[in-house]
């Protein structure tokens, strides 16, 4: 077998030796809030432990600057990762002193650089492959489970985003569940109403350069603004409408992020909607019309079925832009995972910026790769490809 | 004659925007009603026309920052030599648009600390995947005949480069550019959250004290401006592409 | 039978079907030609009310077609187009269903029905039912799309240049299967084309349409000895006379007793294309066979350049 040298293998490999060798794997403090220590990888680990994943590096550059085939580098990445997450946990243990629970841990440069380059590694092996949109998230469920399995394990107990997490865990899953249903429930409004709306739009061309004008102009708002903007309005109503307040209408907190992020989420729906149906080929809308379908039947036995991918993607994309804007809304008192990344930074412990942003990335992230993959079943419907 | 009305329209919004900013009290009879009897109409806690030049000057660096990296990235994995680096870049571009901006930029603090410097590099992040986008696309789907009749008339690859491909794929460039702009002056407010000199200190103020009017005039500002650029880079856009034969 | 009363289609100020009457006889094929912009799709489309006429009406069967809702009278008349229009999310099963869907058939009707269409225009139901649109090539899928319009068993076809996105080899076919369908079921079709030879071949009676009228509606032969207006001339096209004469005819109807030698034509063929065939083997005769092969005479030479004569 001849050498040939892989070229982005070449610039993943440089990162991965600065990584593991130059910069430090881990981060040291005596307390929470003062500046950290940084630690080598030999001296962050057990005796023996580092030098040993030092010489799995080594084996790795070698392995990565080569050609080699796609699905070993797959697993190699894999594998690599999930070693790194259990060696970060027990640095943790190793470099906290007995009976301590002032002392924090923190991954360092070193830890992040190495675990982008295996990443990169993975992400590029997966795209090469083109694995089908099952498979795809088959894989996203299987990084789940493991991520919970080295969470249930006690492995990463030591690290100081876990212990933010230990004192605040109740908290946590509370916000976790209220970032959820803002970010869901805000979709389901923004179907229930974009898809209709957009439906309209194209039907009646009129209305169509309008309503998306003004769906455009109201996402050139600042987010902050437009939640600061709709307390006045929302208090108003929870003071003056009968029963408003009664079902949780309040000037601050959850309404007014509900109601933003709707607002944002209507020009994605409304304009693939009317994008999607203006697609379906005139032809297949002439015959459904030529052939004695009413305008119901052809509406939900043609255009929509063939129309469905293109509002998917904008419902991905609502989705995706929700999970990270409903973090604004904890300054705003609407809770969520914002609550820690703001609290974070007023306090500057960035473990509990981490506890918040870290679920935050994870669930835009799956959120995008179950849709992605939904849209892509959808659209590949065998009568999809001509 | 048609385009005459809208161009008035945002003339005029343009003139009392610079005169807002230049004479913020001579709004403040239209603010009064949205606050509290003693609580000021007007950002009071520093100049809003240096924030607002701040806030520009933060996105105008991060944009040309995200402009120059990109593009360049874009024109590396469309010649062959680095085709290798193709998949990844799409996908890197795809999951990249799911980090969340607010994420970004606490995740950029402890990297740099509070101020200007996390707040650029969320923009510059964020802003580099819609131009890469559209760079790719402009330059990958460039009509053959055209590349090919480059090669046929003997220019060299960067001959090709500078005087063909790029031309003609500049006005989606200019789109990704712009949906980049707008993004980051919204984006940009958040800033305020780590320290960062942009129009999100006013919003935050009005937050803070519960003050309609500051949150309200933040927030316009920022739209306005926003909306405005939108449009100067969609007539750009226009022109060039009606001068690239692509309508 | 159709009769149509002076209808008018307007937009605004334009008028793109102009006072327009004619009678459309059952089973027959009628054939409307034109220029692009003559108005000829927009006559059809108002038979089943894709259209709404500005003024005037049209009878089928005595019965106004406004006397019903649109979509019902729609399901009532077949209908096929250019580019097929098939549905592609749908199999060519589904396609071919979906009027009788519409109508609610019951299952057994609905399957039955698919596959004596699906084997009528030669395809396997068992192969072709289940696929998409797509796997088929163009000529498969204008079939179903036939297919399709018929599948209700309608009276009436509506057919707007249903050939015109074919190659030649193909539209000939079709154009031959289209004919012993209309035999088959005793549909009465109505055919809108720009392609004069096309007429020729198909029609019973030809209506020629110009800026929104009628200016001649009449057999093709008639048409051909007697046209109405310079402009029906020129779209016959004056060095074509005597070859579109022969092609109304079939080699059946100029076989004459007696013996030839040479490659046998069939007697379903048109006299045009015997005419070629004579040409290109430099013979004065050439025998004539029925579809199963029996000799049924010949075919000269000279009674095809007499048959190819003005008549009298």
């Amino acid at each position: 077998m001849r050498f040939r040298i892989d070229k982005l293998g070449v610039v993943i490999a440089a990162l991965l030796a600065y990584g593991a060798f130059l910069a430090p794997f881990a981060n040291f403090r005596a307390n929470r809030i003062v500046p950290g220590e940084a630690r080598s990888i030999i001296e962050a680990l057990p005796a023996g432990l580092g030098a040993a994943f030092l010489a799995f590096a080594v084996v790795a550059v070698v392995l990565i600057v080569a050609k080699t085939p796609t699905l070993f580098r797959l697993v190699l990445g894999l594998v690599a990762l999930l070693a790194l997450a259990i060696l970060i946990g027990l640095a943790a243990g190793h470099l906290t002193p007995p009976e301590n629970t002032y002392a924090r841990v923190s991954p360092a440069s070193g830890f992040w650089l190495t675990s982008f380059a295996f990443a990169l590694v993975t992400t590029d092996a997966l795209a090469r492959l083109k694995l089908s949109p099952l498979a795809r998230v088959a894989l996203l469920a299987a990084v789940a489970a493991a991520a919970a399995a080295l969470l249930m394990s006690g492995v990463w107990d030591g690290l100081s985003i876990l212990k933010e997490y230990g004192s605040r865990a109740e908290t946590f899953w509370l916000e976790a569940s209220r970032h959820v249903v803002l970010a869901l429930g805000s979709l389901a409004a923004a179907v229930l109403v974009g898809l209709p709306l957009g439906i309209l739009c194209h039907r009646v061309e009129a209305l169509r350069a309008g309503v998306l004008n003004v769906l455009n102009i109201i996402q050139t708002i600042p987010s902050i603004a437009l939640f600061g903007l709709l307390i006045a309005p929302l208090g108003w109503i929870a003071l003056n409408v009968p029963g408003a307040a009664a079902i949780g209408i309040r000037g601050i907190g959850a309404a007014p992020a509900f109601v933003a992020l709707f607002l944002y989420s209507l020009l994605p729906v409304v304009a693939n909607t009317v994008v999607g149906l203006a697609g379906v080929p005139r032809d297949a809308n002439d015959a459904a019309r030529g052939i004695g379908m009413t305008d119901r039947q052809r509406l939900f036995g043609v255009e929509l079925p063939l129309a469905f991918p293109v509002i998917l993607t904008g419902i991905r994309i609502v989705l995706v832009q929700n999970i990270g804007l409903a973090t604004i809304a904890a300054l705003i008192g609407g809770g969520g995972f914002g609550v820690f990344v703001f609290q974070g930074i007023g306090q500057t412990a960035m473990d509990l910026v981490l506890l918040g942003a870290v679920p935050t990335v994870a669930l835009a992230f799956a959120a995008a790769i179950v849709l992605d993959a939904a849209t892509e079943l959808s659209s590949n419907k065998p009568g999809r490809a001509a | 004659m048609k385009r005459l009305l809208p161009n008035l329209l945002r003339l005029a919004v343009l003139v009392i925007l610079i005169a807002f900013l230049l004479q913020p009290m001579l709004f403040e009879p239209l603010l009064k009603p949205l606050v509290q009897a003693n609580a000021p109409a007007v950002y009071n806690q520093g100049s809003l026309l240096s924030l607002t030049l701040s806030h520009l000057a933060t996105v105008f660096t991060a944009t040309l920052a995200a402009t120059i990296v990109a593009v360049g990235l874009a024109i590396l994995v469309t010649r062959p030599i680095g085709a290798e680096f193709l998949p990844l870049s799409r996908s890197l571009v795809n999951i990249g648009q799911t980090f969340p901006p607010v994420a970004v930029l606490a995740l950029a603090v402890p990297a740099v600390g509070f101020g200007e410097k996390p707040t650029l590099i969320a923009l510059f992040l964020y802003g580099l995947l819609p131009i890469f986008e559209n760079a790719m696309t402009g330059l990958s789907t460039l009509p053959p005949a055209i590349v090919e009749a480059a090669r046929g008339t003997g220019m060299t690859a960067w001959q090709r480069l500078i005087k063909v491909e790029l031309p003609l794929a500049l006005p989606v460039i200019l789109a990704g550019i712009r949906l980049s702009v707008t993004i980051s002056l919204a984006t940009a407010t958040i800033g305020s959250t780590v320290a960062a000199k942009t129009l999100g200190e006013v919003i935050i103020a009005g937050l803070q004290s519960n003050n309609l009017a500051f949150v309200l005039q933040g927030g316009l500002v920022v739209a306005v401006l926003a909306v405005l650029i939108y449009d100067a880079f969609s007539a750009v856009e226009r022109v060039l592409s009606r001068r690239a034969g692509r309508v | 039978m159709i009769e149509i009363d002076t209808i008018t289609k307007r937009y605004g100020e334009t008028t793109v079907v102009d006072t327009v009457s004619m009678t459309i006889a059952p089973r027959t094929i009628t054939v409307i030609v034109g220029t692009s912009g003559s108005g000829k799709t927009t006559l059809m489309r108002m038979i089943n009310r894709l259209v709404e006429p500005t003024s005037g009406k049209i009878l089928i069967d005595g019965e106004p077609n406004s006397a019903i809702p649109g979509y019902e009278l729609r399901r009532r008349i077949g209908y096929a187009i250019q580019g097929h229009g098939l549905f592609p999310h749908r199999t060519v099963a589904e396609n071919i269903a979906t009027v009788p869907t519409l109508l609610g058939w019951d299952k057994s009707r609905i399957d039955a029905k698919v596959k004596e269409l699906l084997t009528l225009f030669q395809l396997d139901p068992a192969a072709f039912g289940p696929r998409y649109p797509h796997e088929l090539s163009g000529g498969q899928q204008q079939r179903v799309g036939v297919a399709r319009a018929l599948a209700a068993e309608p009276n009436i076809l509506l057919m707007d240049e249903p050939f015109g996105a074919l190659d030649p080899v193909i539209r000939a076919k079709a154009q031959e299967d289209l004919l012993a369908i209309q035999k088959h079921f005793g549909t009465t079709i109505v055919l809108v084309t720009h392609d004069m030879e096309e007429a020729f071949h198909l029609a019973d009676k030809i209506a020629v349409m110009d800026k929104g009228k009628i200016v001649q509606y009449a057999a093709p032969q008639d048409m051909l000895v007697n046209p109405a207006t310079d402009f029906v001339e020129t779209l016959i096209g004056a060095g074509e006379r005597p070859f579109r004469l022969l092609s109304i005819g079939t080699v059946a109807d100029a076989a004459e007793a007696g013996e030839a030698d040479g490659e046998p034509i069939a007697a379903a063929l048109s006299q045009r294309d015997a005419l070629s065939a004579l040409l290109w083997s430099g013979r004065q005769a050439l025998p004539v066979v029925g579809a199963d092969g029996a000799p049924l005479g010949r075919v000269t030479l000279a009674s095809l350049t007499r048959r190819a004569a003005r008549p009298q």
